[in-house]
Parts: structure tokens; sequence; C-alpha cells
């Protein structure tokens, strides 16, 4: 056993060598998409310290500061840099609290989409029989329906449960259910591919000879071997979450216009869009695309990069 | 060599651009061929002979390119010919026959719309004499009942009798010479005497010569007039085919004669070449078969043998000048 | 070939019954319908009459045929929120989504197929390239900025096209149509760039790799060995075969096109089962939510069937290869 230390010292120094690095240093986009990342992650997360204006404290807000342009149009303020929305809240500040909720939401709903996708891969293809067949029925059938209307399937139903009031006290829970009920297949078919695959090699049977349990197996053994291919679906798969969450804010059945994501915030824009107010819908749109965007690039490099027969 | 040539090729190479450099797939190679003549072209996979048929008919794969040399077609140079220039040529003047017969035919259509397709893109016919025709070729190949499999997909004939269409695709415009590279590769080895014997007989009738491109010295015993033995991009020696058996004087050469089973002799086991052919990036100065070579001395290691007469052949080897070391 | 349709039948068939299991289960177990439809106040007799009356006191499995059997013929109730039928409902709305969509996918097929074509044949040309970043582009951002933008560029800024409603429309029949007025002209030009931008960006990739990957194989170099025109070589033999999985994936995407019109519709306010059942989402009106559900799981599968017929007559292979599972 390596220690730990050792172990990730062990990691750069084979990381640096690979091809991997190498393509990550050849090309120039994909260096700034990551820069693209670290900057908005730091933005979203720091956005308690680094943020101009607190947009939850509402004793700070004045309603004479709404509508404020950005301090380069006529009638801007410096204090405002990006400008205020209809509430006068600081702009720049909203979208870094706004991106925080979004990278929140989508993280989680990855995270939940993932774990279920895993976990219904691993039991389909280690059980098989009826439970592999209900299971990968119920995937075929969900595959030809687009994620977005299962999301809002799923927050019309639990709008239904939870009753309006108690809906949006747990918005962000409920985004989290309805994004990851609707990307596990993509991990289910992966792992259960996978599984059927491993389970048959010699390690695994010689793991069954010497009287390990199934699900030990599964998870001890078959699961490191899946984890390459799920990481890269997670990671495209965040870019999508994060379209999802965004576009099911701007609908309106995401979160409320009290706690704004990037695409609460561009819904609240859209509505001032004929009346001139541009900024409040363009920079979070422009926040937003930037983010989806170097996400995708990323993903698709680290496919590439992992996997060279699928360039 | 007093009889005009169809097609001359003079000091080929084909370079291909890669990132860790260019790699050298045909180098310096000469050969003729004449009119109906049967030019066999012989050496392991990767020894340039695929390369030099698709500079011929000018379909390298880019970044492959034709870096120098000359390719004449009846005196005329073609290699240096524009795209729609050289496309008439194809199929008009040189025919091509590829490897696997299951993927040369477009699955989509059916065999006589390609063969139509193919006849009235060189000849001046209307479409009722195009697949009357077509027909014909169909028939010339052995394809029983003609008239209906005219009709057929591709899919609906076995491989040896997709490689007659694709035969009968290539001798479609009466072309005066055909490339053939490893035509009978891909076919059950039952089959692959037939379709030789259907090119050989084709050709002889047509007056079509043929370049044959094969890895199996056994077929170019019993089909070639002439043959060029390819090494490592290079020729290591060209000659009647019966003298290049017989009486080889490069060393490669006598060793892939040792590599075939003769009939009526009893033989204990066959010689094989130790090692393998250099690769590409890798070929040694001098003489590229020098590490593989029984007789290699220190000529052989520092410069490199142009092909030089030996007896009714030529062979790119110094022991042809300095016999002493044979 | 009769075999196949029958097998795909009973698939759909199948798939369809799990959809409407699902929406009948939204029905029975979300909210209280008596609830919703009598408001709080109603005395406790009344309300068990008006169970009764409902029939939401007999066992799952006779409501659930009962569900069954009034979906086929249309009926799904009434809307909670309006009170209207919600069969009557979705059949007003359906020909503005559907027209909106398929105007989205012919945008998408005349544009992504040429743009495809053209990068398969010359990937080095700076074109090729260009199109290539702007497709990214066009896959990463989400549709309802893409919307926006269009909106704020097209009606706001320039002033040139409405950027809500669908203009005027004419009845024929049961079908109400924007496509035979100018409005209505106008009124579909942005909608549908923004749903079919998408799949645009998608048709013009998959014609892209799938035209790289046919120029390589062996029937395309024996065809330009046989001396064929370029034009023969590529637009006969190479798009052909390129066009197999374009079928495919255009009709898959057709029905992924009508869901996403919910985004769509939303942004341009365009009076379509989208935007209905978007409302329907956000007032939890689950007759609507289950019948649009139905609904879509019915076009969705019909257009499936649709897509497995055309591949057949479309390939050859596939033809011959059912006739002898056929004879078997």
């Amino acid at each position: 056993m390596m220690l730990p230390t050792a172990r990730v010292i062990e990691f750069w120094r084979n990381a640096s060598d690979s091809d991997i690095f190498w393509s990550f240093k050849r090309s120039k986009l994909v260096m700034l998409s990551a820069l693209i990342v670290v900057v908005f992650f730091i933005g979203a997360f720091g956005a308690p310290w680094l943020a101009p204006h607190n947009p939850f404290d509402l004793a700070s807000l004045e309603l004479s500061d709404a509508f404020k342009p950005p301090f380069w149009v006529e009638g801007g303020e410096a204090k405002y840099i990006l400008g205020t929305d209809d509430q006068g809240r600081d702009l720049l500040s909203t979208i870094m609290y706004g991106s925080r909720i979004s990278l929140v939401v989508g993280f989680m709903s990855v995270v939940f989409a993932m774990t279920l996708g895993i976990g219904l891969g691993l039991v389909a293809g280690y059980l098989g029989g009826a439970a592999d067949s209900l299971i990968m029925r119920i995937a075929d059938v969900q595959l030809s329906f687009p994620a977005i209307l299962i999301a809002l399937l799923v927050d019309g139903v639990t709008r239904g449960i939870l009753g309006e009031a108690r809906h949006s006290d747990f918005a962000e829970a409920v985004l989290v259910v309805a994004i990851g009920l609707s990307y596990w297949v993509q991990y289910a078919r992966t792992v259960r591919g996978s599984v059927l695959v491993e389970k048959n090699k010699e390690y695994v049977q010689a793991a069954r000879v010497i009287g390990l349990s199934g699900p030990l197996i599964a998870i001890r053994h078959v699961l490191p071997n899946v984890l390459g291919p799920v990481l890269v679906i997670a990671t495209i798969n965040l870019a999508l979450a994060i379209i999802t969450e965004a576009t099911l804010s701007f609908l309106g059945v995401g979160l409320p216009p009290t706690e704004p994501s990037l695409g609460t915030l561009i819904r609240i824009g859209n509505d001032f869009l004929f009346s001139g107010e541009w900024w409040i819908t363009i920079f979070p749109g422009i926040v937003l695309a930037a983010l989806v965007l170097s996400v995708n690039l990323l993903g698709d490099w680290l496919r590439d990069a992992l996997n060279p027969k699928l360039r | 060599m007093s009889s005009p040539k169809l097609l001359e090729v003079r000091n080929l190479r084909v370079e291909f651009p890669t990132r860790r450099g260019t790699l050298v797939a045909v180098d310096d190679v000469s050969l003729d061929i004449s009119a109906g003549e049967v030019l066999g072209v012989v050496g392991e996979s990767g020894a340039g002979k695929s390369m030099t048929g698709a500079a011929i008919i000018g379909l390298l794969e880019p970044p492959g390119r034709i870096a120098a040399g000359e390719i004449r077609l009846e005196g005329r140079r073609i290699d240096n010919l524009p795209y729609h220039e050289m496309r008439k040529i194809r199929g008009r003047q040189i025919g091509a026959i590829f490897q696997d017969p299951l993927t040369s035919l477009n699955p989509l259509y059916r065999v006589g719309d390609q063969l139509v397709e193919t006849i009235q893109t060189h000849l001046p016919l209307n479409q009722a004499q195009a697949r009357a025709r077509a027909v014909k070729l169909l028939e010339d190949v052995g394809i029983p009942s003609a008239s209906e499999r005219i009709n057929a997909y591709p899919h609906q004939f076995s491989g040896g009798m997709r490689q007659r269409v694709v035969i009968a695709l290539a001798l479609a415009a009466e072309p005066k010479l055909i490339i053939a590279d490893e035509p009978t590769t891909a076919l059950d080895v039952s089959i692959q005497a037939q379709i030789i014997q259907l090119l050989k007989r084709l050709c002889r009738e047509h007056g079509t010569a043929v370049m044959l491109v094969t890895h199996d010295m056994g077929v170019i015993a019993e089909t070639a007039d002439r043959v060029a033995v390819m090494y490592a991009g290079r020729i290591a020696e060209i000659g009647p085919v019966q003298d290049v058996i017989k009486r080889p004087h490069h060393p490669y050469t006598v060793g892939l004669m040792g590599a075939i089973p003769a009939m009526g002799h009893k033989v204990e086991r066959l010689t094989q070449i130790d090692g393998s052919m250099p690769r590409l990036n890798a070929i040694p100065k001098g003489c590229a078969f020098n590490p593989r070579c029984p007789k290699a001395f220190d000529k052989c290691f520092r410069d490199r043998p142009e092909p030089m007469p030996a007896g009714t052949s030529q062979a790119a080897c110094w022991l042809v000048q300095e016999p002493a070391h044979v | 070939m009769i075999a196949f349709i029958i097998r795909r039948l009973v698939q759909a068939a199948l798939v369809m019954l799990a959809v409407a299991f699902i929406a009948f289960a939204m029905f029975n177990f979300v909210g209280d319908p008596v609830a919703i439809m009598a408001g709080q106040d109603l005395p406790a007799e009344q309300r068990i009459e008006l169970r009764k009356s409902l029939g939401l006191d007999d066992p799952t499995p006779v409501r659930f045929a009962r569900f069954v059997g009034n979906a086929v013929q249309g009926k799904f109730g009434l809307s909670y929120r309006t009170a209207e039928p919600v069969g009557k409902m979705i059949v007003e709305r359906l020909p503005a989504t559907l027209e909106l969509s398929v105007m989205a996918m012919i945008v998408a097929l005349a544009v992504g197929i040429p743009m495809g074509v053209f990068s398969g044949l010359y990937p080095q040309h700076w074109l090729s390239r260009a199109m290539m970043t702007v497709s990214l582009i066009g896959i990463s951002l989400p549709t309802f900025l893409i919307g926006i933008l269009l909106i704020l560029i097209f009606a706001v800024m320039l002033g040139w096209l409405p950027s809500f409603g669908r203009g005027d429309v004419i009845r024929i029949g049961g079908w109400s149509t924007g496509l035979l007025s100018v409005s209505g002209w106008k009124a579909i030009i942005l909608p549908a760039i923004t749903l079919g931008l998408f799949q645009m960006t998608l048709i013009m990739r998959l014609v892209r790799s799938e035209m790289l990957e046919v120029l390589r194989t062996d029937y395309i170099k024996f065809a330009r060995a046989r001396g064929l025109s370029n034009r023969a070589v590529h637009f006969g033999h190479a798009l052909k075969n390129t066009l197999v999985p374009v079928i495919t994936i255009t009709g898959l995407q057709l029905g992924s096109i009508i869901a996403f019109a919910i985004i769509t519709e939303t942004v341009f306010s365009w009076p379509g089962v989208g935007l209905l059942f978007l409302q329907s989402v956000q007032a939890v009106d689950i007759p609507v939510m289950a019948a649009y559900l139905v609904a879509i799981g019915l076009l969705f599968v019909l257009i499936n069937l649709i897509v497995d017929i055309l591949y057949f007559v479309v390939d050859p292979r596939l033809r011959s290869q059912s006739a002898k599972a056929g004879a078997k």
C-alpha cells in the first residue's frame, strides 16, 4: 500500500507525462475553456466575499436604484458595474450568486442521476433476468422522450403533491430530482454494459470463488472499471443539467425570483426586453452561454483524450 | 525493351507527411508494362506495392503524395494531370480491382446501375445499349442468368460472384491496363484460382495488360509474364517470371522462393527469412535488407544498391557486382 | 415485412400502455380531484357523492381500464384550470405546434444537410471550420437564449419580424393554419429558426461525420477508380449512403422537436400545445398534463414506426434480411 500523498504525486507524475496532458496543452481552446470554468467557479463560490453587493439583503435594496444600466451606458453608475434589475439588485452580484445556485443544482442533479444510474445499471447487469429487462425497458421508453419533458412532468407532479407554497420552499430539491430523473439512463446503460463484460472475467470469477458476496464484488471490483466512461458522461451531463435547470427556471417552473438562478434572471429580464432594459437578460445569458460552451468543450476534449478510438 | 511501352514508371517516390516526420512509402521505383503483359508485383505488406498501384491510378489517399518521378501512359505523362483529366483516364485507360469485393460495391445500388453508370461515363452509348453491354459483361465474367441478376443488389451475390462483378466493372470501358490489388486475398481459397483464371483469360481476350499486386508468389508464378519483387518501398528484383523464380539474384528473392512449397518435391521444411521488414520510419542505411540478409557485407551497410542488370533480370544487390561475396 | 410491422405494432402498443399507465397514475395519486374541482368548502356528503359519480372508489384495474377506454376516444375529462374538455383543448392547439415543428424540421434539413455535405467533402476548407465552430455554439446554447437573441435583434432592434403569436390564422375544417397569410409566415420565421437551430447543427454534424466515413469506404474508392465524375461519386454514391442514418435521426428528432416546442412556444407566446402544457404544469392541471403525455407518446410511437418502415424502403439489405427471417 502506498501512502496517499505518494499516490497523488505518482498520479501527477504519470498525468503530466501522459497524452491527456499533452493534448490539454496543445489546444488553446481547451485551456481557455478551463480558465473560464475556473474563473466561474471562483466567482460563483466566492460570491459572498467577492460580490460587490449582497442581493439577498433586502434592507440594502432601494427601489429607486431599479433598472440602472451598466456603468458605461448613460445613466449608469460605477457602483453597479453591470447595472441593476427590476428590484434594484446589483446585476453582477446577482449573477454571481445565481451562478452558484445554477452550479449547485447542476452538480447535485448530476450526482443524483449518476447514483441512480450506476445503482440501477449494477443491479440490471449483475442480476440479469427480469430485473434487467424491466430496468432496461423503462430506460428505453424514457430515452425516447426528451429530458426537458420528463423534468417538466416530474416538476408538475411534485407541485401537485407538495402544494404550491411548499413547492417553492423545496424548489432546489425538486429541480435536482426532476433533472436527475431525466438523465440517469445513460449511466445505467454504460454501467450495465461494462458489468456484463466484466462479470465473466477471471478476476470476478475468482472473487466469487473465494466467497465474496455479489454486491461486494460489484462495488469493489466492477465499479472501478466503469468510472472512466461514467466521468466523461458526467462532464457532458453537467452542461446539460445546467442548461435544463436554466430552461426550467426560464419557463417559470424552476427557481423563484427571490432566489434567482441564471435562468430565472433571464426570465425576469425577458419581460423588460422591449422596454429597452436589455442588460438584465443579456449579461446572465452571456455568462450561461460561456459556461455551457466551456464545459462542453472540456467534456469533448476529455472524451477524446480518454478514448482515442472515438475520435 | 524494344516494343513500345504501355506504362512507364520512372523513379517514383511516394511520401506520407505525418506528425512524426515524412514516411517514404515508395522510393525510387522504376518499372514498365508492355501492352497485354501481366506484371506481378510481390512483397510483404507495407512493401509499397499497393502504394505504387494507387499512385499509377492517381488515387493515393491524402496526405500521401507523389514526391518525385514520372508516370507515363503510352508516352503521355499522367502523374501531374489535373483531377478532371485523370478521371477520364481512370476506368477508360486504367481500370482497377481492389482486394475486398464485399466492400467494393455500393450496397445501395443495383449492380446493373453501377455497370451502366460506368459504361455511360466513358462510352457514348444510350441507356439501352449500355444495359445490353452490361449484361454481356456479366455473362463474360461467368455470372449465370445475367439478364436477371443485373437487377440484384450486391448483397445478393456471394463473395466470388461479387468479385466477378467487380472485374466486369473494371473491364466495362475496355481499359488498356488493369491494376489488380490483391484481387483474391479476401476470397475463399477454393474460389481464388477461379478468379485468377478468369482475370487471366479475359485480359488475354481483350489484350489488356495487368499489374497484379499480391503477396502470393504462387499466383505470380502461374499468371505473370514478368515479376517485380518489392521490399521496404524499393524494387529488389525485377525480371521475367521464370528467370526470377529459377535463378533469383537478390537474397530476399531467394528467401521468398524458399517459402513456396514446390510441387512434386519432397521438402522437409520451408525456409523462412528471419526477422521482419523494417518500419518505414526506420529503414536502415545502405541496403534496406541488410539486417536480415545472410550474405550482407560491409558495402551493404554503407551504400544503397540501385537495380543493376543480372542475367535477364535486374536486381538491387551488391552481390551482382561483387560475386566474390556470394 | 408484414411480420416485421406486426412486431413493431405490438411493441408500440406496449409502450403506449406504459405511457397511459403513467398518465393514469398521475391522475389518481396526485392531488385530490374532488378537492380541486369542488374547492375546499364542499360538505362531506356531497364530496362522497362526487367521488362516487366520478368512479374514484372503484378498484384500480377497473379505473385504469376505464381510463384507457376514455383515452382511446380522446376523453381526458375537464381541465382543472379552464373547465374545458381537455381533448378539445389539445386538438385546437395541435395545428400550431405541428406547423411550427414541421417548419423547424424543414429549416434544419434544408440548411443542415448542405452544410454537412460541404464540410464533409472539404473538411479543411475555412468555411467548414467556421461551420463546425458555429455548430458547437448552436449545440451548446440553450434554445430559449437563441430565441431571446433573435427577438432582440429582429424584433426589438430591427423591428422586422413579430416576436409573439401566430399572425392571422385561417381555419380549414378542423385545422387552423397560419401558412396562408403573410403575417402568419412572418410570425413563424423566428420560432422555426429557434426551434430548428439545434436540430440543424445536429444534422450538420451527423451528415458531416457520415460523409467523412463513407468517403473512406472501398466502394467510394472503387467508384473513383471507375472514373466516375466527382458529382456522381459525391452526390450519387456518397450522399445516398449518408442519408440512411440521417432519415432515422430526422424522424426521431421530429419527436423531440415537438417536445422542445414547449420552450420555443413559451419564448414566442406561440399558441400551441407546448405552451398549454407548460401552463398546465404551473397550475397542476393534471388532466391536461396526462393528455399531453399520451398525445406526445402516441406521436413518438407513430414517428418511430414510420422511420422503421422508411429505413426498410431505403436499405435493400434490410429488405432481404427480413425476407429471409420471414421465410424461416
